[in-house]
């Protein structure tokens, strides 16, 4: 018999602590498989965020370096720096990406650092309940913004697939999402491409992927998934903003 | 002889870290420091070495604790304001118990404050500047030559202990020009960076964390890092003593308060007066038994700093009961910075 | 002995080399020495001070209060730091720019030397801080003048090392003046 669907070995054999629909399950998944398809995971080292995904070195079978909140990118640019031969990614959350780790991301991604970013956006703040996040959309309503975000006084969310693509030093950048047999494909296809582009030692590269939160969004898992299609990929747009060498 | 060479306080600690094999410096431009990160930019590209003028502070410790999770030697610079900045990054490295060294060449504040020589950062370096009660080492030089041998020094402290250290300086030592003999790096037993992340190859998974969430994992992890402090104590503490053994009276002063102090203290003694100079080079650990030794015969204290009073209270801890602890500062500011004839009334006074 | 010296001017008219010169040769002498910069606010044509302390054991402090010899370049340095030349020292004054008529220091030895027309005369008005140091080292004996020519090849850039032979002459000079005005 044939063994077609198996565990990535880069993956551990745990249980997550992962809310039911969060798509941060799929999403490791998605990473672990790239890493075991170009063989990195013995000379990989991620670098944790604050937030849901703080547990990185939980359930990914690689050496860790847990960052303080929003400095994922400059550790990982000090662990590439000390280290070139290794493989180096984040994973970080919205809040932790797009709002205190700006600076990071920014400047990160300009000077081009060869280390690969996994950004998961899912409108919230997960891990501490569900406030307003940079990318909650227009309208949307957290615990701390009880009456619906207001563009007035909070801004538009922020787009950072498109932002980062106008960046000299990002060769790749693109916005991903995982509801959907269709898109989980392309998302796997678009992730192996980020991951492809620091393996062959060619710069920045970015994958924003939109994920559901259905408990801080109060929805059920099938609800969820389905905004993530709908409200959120009409203001997400997902697609290849950047693609330097065309891979 | 060796050669002596004729060099600014700054420049001492570039030399230091090149000689001590560090190749990883991560910093952001500010007064009166930018000598540091000027010579390794223009020496690391020769070394293999890599230089990043980071977008912040921030970034640049962060990027320090990155580079020192992979077991590299690697270090930071900064002034003041910088430094207050990097708090978070140094409160995660030792919760993270990562090595690297942090110099602060100190310059007056609070805030954007002014760029002369201070010593207001005395608390905020040996009480553990950030969140959740933590020390690093931190050393005082008070000359170029200890500017050079106590970055050296640093770097081999946080690989034996696992833990940042920093070196306190000011704009007088990092400004001033002396001789230098440039000690070659010391052979000092260190031990394997076992924990440090290099992707695990066949070996088990290696994580670089300050977060511990299970029941009693935090509390132990603190009882270990308060173990380490307490082993700091009774291995490190580095003073200087002058003229103590007989003296009437003892004055303290650290860094280059201590260098001025001194010179009030020669004048003195030219005039009859017994007075000693005890000075901390090692402001964690603080040298407590040598004010308990010193004090057991010398009851009255002068302690002198360029802030209003800070490294006193530790002396008062630390000295016999008896002693008599007085107090002589000026807050740091253009101007500020005392004269050896101003310590020498001061001495008259106190004696 | 120990050695303590403040030299003050505006920008340019080298007093800080004059400084690091006197440091190099110092440490020639095997002394210790501390060189201690300091400068006004104005980046170009400011002030700019230093302060040398010489010692054959400890230096001490790096900054005095008193010092006891003071170099003195121009007007604004006498006004600003004359009243600070500790009583019996020694005040040398570029007596070329400097006018001395208001200054009341009976308690000092105040030595007058036009060093900008003794420069001038040697050929070139940027030696006036060559001149002074000549004055002080006879004047006080800190450093000597051998040690003064080899100290030239580190306080100079290579590329101006061809001028030590003109600074020397400069310096030989100023300890010339120096040993006149004794005699």
């Amino acid at each position: 018999m044939q063994q077609v669907f198996k565990r990535p070995v880069s993956l551990k054999d745990v249980q997550t602590h992962f809310c039911p629909g969060c798509h941060h399950g799929t999403i490791h998944r998605l990473v672990a498989e790239a890493m075991d398809e170009y063989d990195v995971q013995k000379r990989t080292i991620g670098v944790a965020s604050v937030g849901c995904s703080v547990f990185l070195y939980g359930y990914f079978d690689i050496d860790v370096v847990e960052a303080p909140h929003g400095r994922a990118p400059a550790v990982a640019t000090g662990v590439k720096r000390a280290r070139p031969d290794s493989f180096v990614f984040t994973y970080q959350g919205d809040g932790d990406l797009a709002a205190i780790g700006t600076a990071e991301i920014i400047h990160a991604a300009n000077r081009g650092e060869d280390i690969t970013v996994i950004f998961v956006n899912n409108t919230t703040y997960g891990m501490t309940g569900g406030q307003m996040a940079p990318t909650t959309l227009v309208g949307q309503k957290t615990s701390t913004s009880p009456y619906g975000r207001n563009q007035h006084k909070d801004g538009a969310p922020i787009r950072m697939a498109e932002l980062l693509a106008q960046l000299e030093g990002v060769a790749f950048s693109a916005r991903v999402a995982v509801n959907s047999p269709k898109n989980l494909i392309d998302a796997k296809r678009q992730i192996k491409k980020a991951f492809r582009y620091q393996v062959e030692g060619k710069g920045f590269s970015f994958i924003e992927a939109l994920s559901a939160c259905p408990t801080n969004w109060g929805m059920n898992a099938l609800a969820a998934n389905e905004r993530v299609g709908s409200e959120m990929a009409d203001y997400f747009r997902l697609g290849v903003y950047k693609n330097t060498e065309n891979l | 002889m060796t050669k002596r060479l004729f060099v600014k306080g700054n420049e001492a600690v570039a030399m230091a870290a090149i000689e001590a094999g560090c190749r990883y410096y991560f910093g952001y431009p500010i007064t009166p420091q930018s000598d540091i990160p000027e010579y390794l930019s223009r020496e690391f590209p020769r070394l293999n070495g890599e230089f990043i003028q980071a977008e912040s502070e921030v970034a640049s410790i962060n990027m320090l604790l990155g580079a020192s999770a992979t077991g590299v030697r690697a270090m930071t610079s900064s002034s003041s304001p910088g430094i207050s900045l990097k708090q978070e990054g140094i409160s995660y490295m030792a919760g993270s118990e990562l090595p690297g060294v942090i110099v602060n060449v100190s310059r007056s504040g609070p805030g954007l404050g002014g760029i002369d020589a201070s010593q207001s950062d005395y608390f905020q370096a040996v009480k553990g500047g950030g969140h959740g009660g933590y020390h690093i080492v931190v050393l005082a030089p008070a000359s170029v030559q200890e500017m050079y041998d106590l970055t050296m020094l640093a770097f081999d402290l946080v690989d034996i202990y696992r833990m940042p250290a920093m070196v306190l300086a000011d704009s007088v030592v990092g400004q001033m020009k002396e001789p230098l003999v440039p000690n070659s790096r010391p052979a000092t037993d260190l031990p394997a960076k076992e924990w440090a992340v290099r992707g695990k190859g066949d070996g088990e998974q290696r994580v670089v964390k300050s977060l511990f969430l299970g029941d009693g994992e935090l509390e132990a992890h603190n009882w270990k890092l308060h173990r380490k402090y307490q082993d700091l104590k009774s291995h490190e503490c580095r003073w200087e003593a002058f003229h103590t053994d007989d003296a009437d009276l003892l004055v303290s002063a650290f860094g280059s308060t201590a260098r001025i102090a001194k010179t009030a203290i020669m004048m003195a003694r030219e005039e009859g007066l017994k007075v000693g100079l005890l000075r901390p080079i090692t402001l964690y650990p603080f040298p407590e038994r040598a004010f308990a030794d010193v004090t057991a015969r010398t009851k009255k204290v002068l302690v002198v700093e360029l802030n209003t009073g800070q490294m006193v209270e530790d002396v008062r801890l630390s000295v016999a009961r008896d002693a008599e602890v007085g107090f002589y500062g000026r807050p740091p500011g253009a101007g500020s910075l005392p004269t050896p004839e101003e310590l020498l009334e001061q001495i008259k006074k106190n004696y | 002995m120990r050695y303590d010296l403040f030299i003050a001017g505006f920008g340019g008219q080298g007093a800080l080399l004059a400084g690091n010169l006197l440091s190099y040769a110092a440490i020639i002498e095997g002394k210790n020495v501390s060189f201690f910069p300091s400068y006004g606010v104005e980046k170009r044509g400011g002030a700019a001070m230093c302060t040398v302390v010489i010692a054959d054991g400890d230096v001490g402090s790096p900054v005095i209060g008193n010092p006891s010899v003071m170099i003195v370049l121009n007007q604004t340095s006498l006004d600003k730091f004359g009243a600070k030349v500790k009583p019996g020292g020694v005040c040398i004054v570029n007596t070329s720019l400097v006018n001395l008529d208001a200054f009341e220091r009976s308690d000092i030895e105040i030595i007058r030397v036009p060093m900008n027309e003794i420069a001038m005369e040697l050929g070139d008005a940027r030696m006036v801080n060559m001149v002074a140091v000549g004055v002080y080292a006879a004047k006080t004996g800190a450093v000597n003048p051998a040690a003064l020519e080899e100290a030239l090849k580190s306080a100079l850039p290579e590329r101006n090392h061809k001028f030590i032979p003109a600074n020397m002459k400069a310096i030989i000079a100023g300890t010339e003046f120096a040993a006149s005005k004794s005699s």
